[in-house]
């Protein structure tokens, strides 16, 4: 296992430097002179040649890869056209309720999801099964801007109902749990319905074979039967939906962010990309994706814990 | 109207009486054991033969009450060691699977989760019916293994089910099912998915531990070839129902209902030379659930069969040499030629 890991470590460090010529070409691949662009429409060719040699764009190409590599490698990812602080510091700032954001919701989701999708795999074909699977259709189908705003129109903003009013959550920020309610709600209802309908798919598959029939025939518990012999194995298709969802709720939580007016990262980024600051965004891709790597390790990881058919040799 | 207990010398152990298993689609029912009667003698084998399809199958998981929806139990008794398991509630079920009565199953390659280790598997059992701690049951379950006949126990409880092969995988099987020291062990087709070499090793090791540990066995097979090595009594299902039931030197012998002989004379021989002859086969197929002969099921195919046999459904009677069979033939009412031979 630890050889494992190191080996999975190993393996990552193509895909960053991958992701570092990326990031590096975009300031060249966008059409029009980047020092013109970030200079402003209005700069003067002196104002321009400035920025030129600011941002180093006159050396050779591969001197300015290896320049911007060295930097990031000590943790300079440039800095912001805009406010002229460094990248990493606007970065770190606003990458807090982000992670957290995805974190939590996530964590929402594999709750509901996992339970939802066990119940009904369990009671196939039933009305409960009819039930859950209609609300997880429900959840699914619902956008989560709009989920976003009902959620703030009747629980932050809230009516009176016999003298109380259902106004107990805030509608923007990040910080005490009063914020963080609404949004975690918000982003969490789509993935907990994803989750909860591939378990129960994937329940139904795993239920119907010979070892869980070997299992009962054992004497073992039919609770015992559905969440230690079934589950685990209903898990790893699972994992990796969960994994893949956790990635994108780290970069595309952008609507519920700007509904609940968290400055978190995704709104950032597109602000950033409104006013063309290269910098960020290119410093805002490369956290992103060195995120999504790690979390992708950790799915490799828990996926090899869970089948140990799996030789990623 | 005779009972299955009649035909033992032994004491029986568990004793089935007109069990009836039934699948519930939305259109109709299907009456996959329909009325089933035999006795397991305490110590020795009983082999449930007959084609895919007959019933075999559902009646052992029924014996276990392991029947999942659509499959219901319907009727009969099954009386274990006198106790009625129909009667039972789910939890003293429980009590009775894996620990006073064993099944091994036809898909060794299957029928072991994948994501737990053999010892953990094996130890499992130890720890739902004797309440011992984990490192007991493992110790247990390494004994289990080297009992079964598994080299190097000691690695193999650490191993997964992928890493080991079919045979492998059948011993472990059977060493988690005999883990609790059952009274009974009923096999579903055992060796049907291994290998011949394989097949017979491990028919040699079930014979080896019933006699060491004294178990009953109920074989369930279509291979008459591993009855007559095996068992001591021998049921022939034909559609969810037992057509004859005999001691097994007396159903090789003389083969009395007309689909045992068909099936015996299906049997490649090594001492008979067909030469150019085809093998015999018994006409016609296994008719569909949904369209169940009115009278004795295996009438449509049977070559004897008169108008007595299309029309109505035959006992289990005894006949003279103590054995129990179905089939209008052998009774006073048969109206077809009194000169019948069946095996001839």
């Amino acid at each position: 296992m630890f050889t494992f890991i190191i080996r999975r470590l190993v393996q990552t460090i193509p895909v960053l430097i991958g992701v570092t010529i990326l990031t590096f070409s975009m300031i060249h691949l966008v059409p029009g002179d980047p020092a013109q662009i970030m200079a402003g429409e209005s700069a003067s060719p002196q104002q321009v040649e400035l920025m030129r040699e600011r941002l180093g764009l006159n050396d050779p190409i591969p001197v300015q890869y290896f320049d911007y590599v060295s930097g990031v490698l000590q943790g300079d990812l440039g800095n912001s056209v805009r406010s002229g602080r460094a990248v990493s510091d606007e970065i770190a700032i606003r990458i807090r309720p982000t992670v957290e954001l995805a974190t939590m919701s996530t964590a929402l989701s594999v709750f509901i999801g996992l339970i939802a999708g066990v119940l009904a795999a369990v009671r196939r074909n039933t009305f409960g099964d009819t039930f859950i699977m209609l609300v997880a259709l429900f959840g699914l189908s619902m956008p989560n801007f709009w989920l976003g705003i009902m959620l703030i129109q009747y629980l932050a903003i809230g009516v009176d109902i016999f003298g109380f009013n259902t106004g107990i959550f805030a509608a923007s920020g990040w910080g005490t749990w009063q914020q963080q309610v609404l949004p975690v709600i918000t982003l969490g209802v789509a993935g907990a319905a994803i989750i909860a309908r591939m378990t129960r798919s994937s329940m139904l598959e795993v239920i119907d074979q010979d070892y869980i029939r070997t299992a009962r025939a054992k004497g073992v518990k039919e609770r015992v039967v559905v969440y230690r012999h079934a589950l685990k194995n209903a898990m790893i298709p699972v994992v990796t939906v969960v994994g893949l969802q956790f990635g994108s709720l780290l970069g595309g939580a952008v609507l519920t962010e700007s509904v609940f007016a968290i400055n978190g990262l995704g709104r950032f980024m597109i602000d950033a990309i409104r006013a063309r600051d290269f910098p960020i965004m290119q410093g805002g891709v490369l956290v992103l994706a060195f995120m999504f790597v790690s979390v992708n390790i950790v799915v490799d990881i828990l996926y090899r814990f869970l089948n140990k058919r799996i030789d990623l040799n | 109207m005779v009972k299955p207990t009649d035909i033992l010398k032994e004491e029986p152990i568990l004793e089935v009486r007109n069990l009836q298993t039934s699948f519930f689609t939305e259109k109709f029912e299907v009456k996959a054991v329909d009325g089933v009667n035999f006795a397991v003698p305490k110590g020795k084998t009983l082999g449930i033969v007959g084609e895919s399809g007959s019933g075999k199958s559902i009646t052992s998981l029924s014996i276990l009450r392991l029947i999942q929806n659509p499959g219901k139990i319907i009727g009969g008794e099954i009386l274990f060691k006198g106790e009625n398991l129909l009667d039972k509630s789910e939890a003293q079920m429980r009590r009775v699977r894996g620990n006073e009565i064993s099944m091994i199953f036809q898909e060794p390659m299957t029928s072991l989760n994948p994501v737990y280790t053999v010892g953990q598997q094996i130890s499992e059992s130890y720890r739902i019916h004797q309440n011992i701690g984990k490192k007991e049951a493992m110790l247990r379950s390494i004994d289990m293994l080297k009992l079964v006949g598994i080299p190097s126990p000691e690695q193999r409880v650490k191993q997964y089910p992928h890493e080991l092969s079919g045979g492998m995988r059948q011993r472990v099987m059977i060493a988690m099912a005999l883990a609790c020291d059952p009274e009974l062990l009923i096999a579903d087709e055992p060796t049907t998915a291994l290998d011949v070499t394989i097949q017979a090793q491990i028919l040699e090791l079930m014979k080896e531990l019933q006699q060491r540990l004294g178990m009953s066995i109920v074989m369930i097979t279509h291979d008459l070839g591993v009855v007559a090595e095996t068992c001591d009594y021998v049921a022939v299902m034909y559609m969810g129902k037992v057509v004859e039931y005999a001691k097994v030197a007396d159903l090789f012998k003389n083969p009395k209902h007309p689909y045992t002989v068909g099936l015996l004379n299906s049997l490649p021989r090594h001492d008979i030379d067909l030469g150019d002859e085809e093998l015999t086969v018994i006409k016609g197929s296994v008719p569909s659930p949904d369209n169940m002969p009115k009278g004795c099921r295996f009438a449509p195919r049977c070559p004897f069969a008169s108008e007595i046999c299309v029309e109505q459904l035959p006992d289990l009677e005894q006949s003279e040499d103590g054995n129990q069979i179905r089939c209008w033939i052998y009774t006073d009412e048969w109206d077809g030629d009194p000169e019948v031979k069946v095996n001839g």
